[in-house]
């Protein structure tokens, strides 16, 4: 092959794992937050994030019928609004009912909890929809076709998903960093009781936090939907990468998370131009390296 | 050894802002304070002395209440507060808490730390005000929370609290491990404090700088008060007093 | 929030006292006099086939829980050993003429030894971090399963054949089967009893209460622990051989990361951190997976609904109730 051709087919699979690893950016970063203040491992973020597929499916599809409403469709756009917000609703009710009485004992304990979560929201949908997958026909007018990038043509609406990926990680990076309430939650997340102390509503902002994080997963659940059919098992194949994202980036950092998911979408995509099938197991592999060059991560401090 | 109330109310025209009656308080199993018995006055200055481990610093953890259990009655400004939730005590007793290891946030820089908490009080000292009591915070105002001296963070944990409107400070051994020029400024700013009719406990192993500022002093050990020694009464009590510091 | 202490397999704070000791022993006696009973006449009354199955992951979450009961260590991804035993027992069995008793233990030995590669890298992280890498090794050990011609992919190893015991002994015979599985259940078990009994085993358990206590003291906590993971390894693989033997086919089921989440199911259920826990764990979980096999894929549900509600209202499990309610330290 020219050095020509390889270059145009190494970009057009970065371009491609880009997409994907928009996704592991968007989950890390969720599941990053929610560590970070909660020191909860949130095994149900994959399923969170399959659910908030569905829920853009369903509004768009199904909500109407249920109601009697056939003219009822909720589009793409106000999906993207609405579903996170009901998944953040949902994962606050959780925190606050269930996920709360479980923080004095073994983080473990969590752990086992949130992949309890998952498993009933699996199985609700697999009782419902098909396991190999309904595609989703919201995809708006204005993002079809695709875009001439010079080296490949595009999809559209993949490169809105980069671009608003980025905007969102860029924007949460920015509430985190630079403004009042990121500080409350850096400070929360090194010394929970001494911000308690200072009269703070910790329980309040912990709350919020998961709901937060649950929402963004959500958000990227509406933004697959269009791209990967919406299948009850979309989420348990992701959180499992995005285990050893995390691993090899180290939950201490925002910004370790979401640089370590694009980078390693990008290496899976190029990976599938030199030997395809490796692509798929090619992040456990880093994975594998770096605990045993680096063992606390790239980014993290040990937990 | 009786311990005299104090004497507050009507008759001395000094009010009560805390008082203290059987506080016990636990970590887990661990029962630290054994009934610690305390009462101060709007304006005035205590301190708790005693060894390490005594539970002096417990004793703040408690009335902040970031201890795991406590019983007994924490009354401030005359209502109850030992039921009440943790992060309601500071805005509701205009509390502003010192830690013994400091507690500045290293994930943010000074003036976030320095933002952190919110208004407890409306007379907060304004920025200006902090950083005329404060000169050198002004100039490492960007820098990040561990980037600090000792000396800089003690002044930072103290200026933090003083900017919220808290008129009862607690402050936890401020001045431990800095170096004499350091502790000489800290005890000028307590005293100034004090002239602005703020509310402290000081919790201090140092004595001769406990001394000069101080009121009364209460000698705290195996979590109960044993002792209670008006400012006044102070040199007639040095032996005694060597007696408890002594390690 | 944080707790460096473990909560692990503390069943009752008040317990304590000479009592305690004649009562302990009393309750130990009776399990064991009631598991080896059931072992001995199960079949009587109840399909042997039934049964080989329970005593199969009952020693998978014995395996198990040697791991996260007794050292702390909570391994996400022990379907790799037991999928990873029963398709190389399979194999060695089917393709290579083993014998059967040979077969399965070259399946064990398969899967002490992958766990002796997970482990190694696993443990270079703490606490859940810990568990992350072990689901996403067994991850990569699924994709090779679903990989590898050997395995049949999709369909399975099909067709083990039972053959013959010690040379003469017909497996076909459901009942000679059946007490051959019931051997190296017991067998495995006693195993188990006497490594949690052993110097070893208190160590272990030192680790798991208070590991940085551990390592003060001068053990090689690293040393130990992967011991403990081969040996969980190793004994999962054993029950997923004889899995393989008992329904001649291994599957993609059975090295699953839905397989890693039922012996954790198993092991919480039945009392983590307890001797027969586990064993009572699997009982139930697979008797509620065939009472339940009417209602199809709700059953994920009914077991993600029993994660969520043992997690809240029942950490202790039902052997560790019972341990409470005795009032004894250990059971």
């Amino acid at each position: 092959m020219e050095l020509d051709q390889m270059i145009r087919l190494i970009l057009a699979q970065g371009m491609l794992g880009l997409n994907n690893g928009v996704f592991y950016a968007m989950l890390s970063l969720g599941l990053a937050v929610i560590f970070g203040l909660l020191n909860v491992v949130n095994f149900a973020h994959g399923a969170l994030y399959m659910t908030g597929a569905f829920l853009a499916l369903i509004l768009h599809s199904y909500l109407g019928q249920w109601l009697g409403l056939d003219w009822l469709q909720i589009g793409f756009w106000p999906s993207l609004i609405l579903v996170p917000l009901l998944i953040a609703g949902f994962g606050m009710l959780i925190e606050r009912t269930m996920l709360r009485w479980l923080y004095k004992f073994d983080p473990i304990y969590s752990l086992l909890f949130t992949f309890g979560v998952t498993l009933v929201l699996q199985g609700v949908f697999i009782n419902f929809f098909n396991a190999s997958g309904t595609p989703y026909p919201g995809m708006p007018e204005s993002l079809k076709g695709v875009v001439n990038l010079g080296f490949m043509m595009f999809p559209k609406y993949r490169l809105f998903v980069i671009i608003f990926s980025i905007l969102v990680c860029a924007v949460v990076w920015y509430i985190i960093e630079r403004t009042r309430i990121g500080a409350r939650l850096r400070a929360g997340t090194e010394n929970p009781e001494l911000v308690k102390a200072f009269g703070i509503n910790v329980p309040l902002m912990v709350m919020l936090t998961f709901g937060f994080g649950t929402g963004l997963a959500g958000l990227a659940g509406v933004l697959a939907a269009p791209i990967y059919s919406v299948s009850p098992l979309m989420g348990a194949n992701l959180i499992i990468v995005i285990f050893a994202v995390v691993v090899i980036g180290g939950m201490g950092s925002i910004m370790g998370a979401v640089v370590t998911g694009f980078a390693l979408g990008l290496i899976e995509g190029v990976t599938k131009v030199f030997y395809a099938p490796a692509a798929n197991t090619m992040i456990f592999l880093l994975m594998v390296i770096v605990l045993l060059v680096r063992p606390s991560g790239l980014f993290g401090r040990q937990s | 050894m009786t311990i005299a109330t104090l004497q507050t109310g009507a008759d001395t025209g000094v009010k009560p802002i805390l008082q203290i009656k059987d506080l016990h308080a636990w970590y887990g199993e661990s029962h630290i304070l054994h009934g610690i018995e305390m009462e101060l006055g709007e304006g005035q200055l205590i301190t708790l002395l005693g060894r390490n481990g005594a539970g002096r610093s417990t004793t703040l953890r408690a009335i902040m209440g970031m201890v795991d259990r406590r019983t007994g009655s924490i009354r401030i400004h005359g209502n109850e507060f030992i039921n009440k939730p943790a992060h309601r005590i500071s805005p509701d007793g205009r509390i502003g808490y010192c830690p013994e290891e400091r507690g500045i946030f290293a994930s943010l820089n000074v003036e976030e730390n320095l933002m952190l908490p919110p208004m407890v009080g409306e007379d907060g000292m304004s920025l200006d005000e902090i950083f005329s009591m404060f000169p050198n915070l002004a100039d490492v105002r960007k820098r990040m929370g561990t980037r600090l001296s000792g000396g800089e963070q003690q002044m930072l944990a103290i200026a933090r609290i003083l900017r919220t409107g808290a008129r009862l400070l607690l402050l936890d051994e401020i001045t431990e491990g800095l170096a004499p020029v350091i502790v000489k400024t800290l005890g000028t700013v307590i005293r100034d404090l004090k002239k602005r009719g703020y509310t402290i406990v000081l919790v201090e192993q140092n004595f001769r700088f406990a001394a000069t500022l101080a009121d009364r002093h209460y000698v705290i050990e195996h979590g109960k008060v044993i002792d209670r020694i008006e400012a006044a009464d102070v040199d007639a009590s040095m032996e005694r007093l060597n007696h408890y510091l002594s390690v | 929030m944080t707790q460096n202490v473990s909560q692990i397999g503390e069943f009752d704070e008040n317990v304590g006292g000479t009592k305690l000791q004649g009562r302990a022993r009393w309750a130990a006696l009776g399990m064991w006099g009631l598991m080896l009973a059931f072992i001995l006449i199960a079949p009587a009354f109840l399909y042997p086939v039934f049964v080989m199955q329970l005593l199969c992951f009952a020693l998978f979450a014995c395996a198990f829980n040697l791991l996260i009961g007794f050292t702390g260590l909570l391994s996400f991804g022990h379907a790799a050993f037991f999928g990873g035993g029963a398709y190389i027992a399979g194999h060695v069995i089917k393709m290579w003429g083993f014998p059967p008793l040979l077969g399965i233990v070259a399946g064990a030995l398969f899967a002490a030894a992958l766990g002796w590669v997970v482990g190694s890298l696993a443990i270079r992280r703490q606490g859940i971090y810990f568990a992350m890498i072990t689901l996403a090794l067994a991850q990569i050990v699924f994709f090779f399963v679903l990989q590898l011609p050997f395995t049949g992919g999709e369909d399975g190893l099909q067709g083990i054949p039972r053959g013959y015991l010690l040379g003469f002994i017909d497996l076909e015979q459901p009942l000679a089967m059946y007490y051959f599985v019931a051997a190296v259940f017991v067998v495995g078990f006693l195993l188990i009893y006497r490594i949690i009994h052993s110097p070893f085993g208190q160590v272990l358990q030192a680790i798991r209460e208070n590991e940085p206590r551990a390592l003060s003291l001068g053990y090689n906590v690293d040393r130990f622990k992967l011991l403990a993971f081969v040996l969980s390894a190793g004994l999962a693989g054993l029950a997923g051989s004889t899995k393989a033997l008992v329904f001649q086919f291994a599957s993609l089921t059975d090295a699953h990361w839905q397989m890693s989440g039922e012996v954790i199911l198993m092991t919480l259920l039945g009392g983590m951190g307890t001797i027969f826990g586990p064993v009572v764990g699997a009982f139930i979980v697979v008797a509620l997976q065939h009472v339940l096999s009417g209602i199809g894929s709700w059953v994920q549900v009914v077991i993600g609904g029993t994660f969520i509600a043992c997690v809240l209202l029942f950490r202790r499990g039902v052997v560790g109730e019972l341990a409470r309610l005795l009032r004894i330290s250990s059971l």
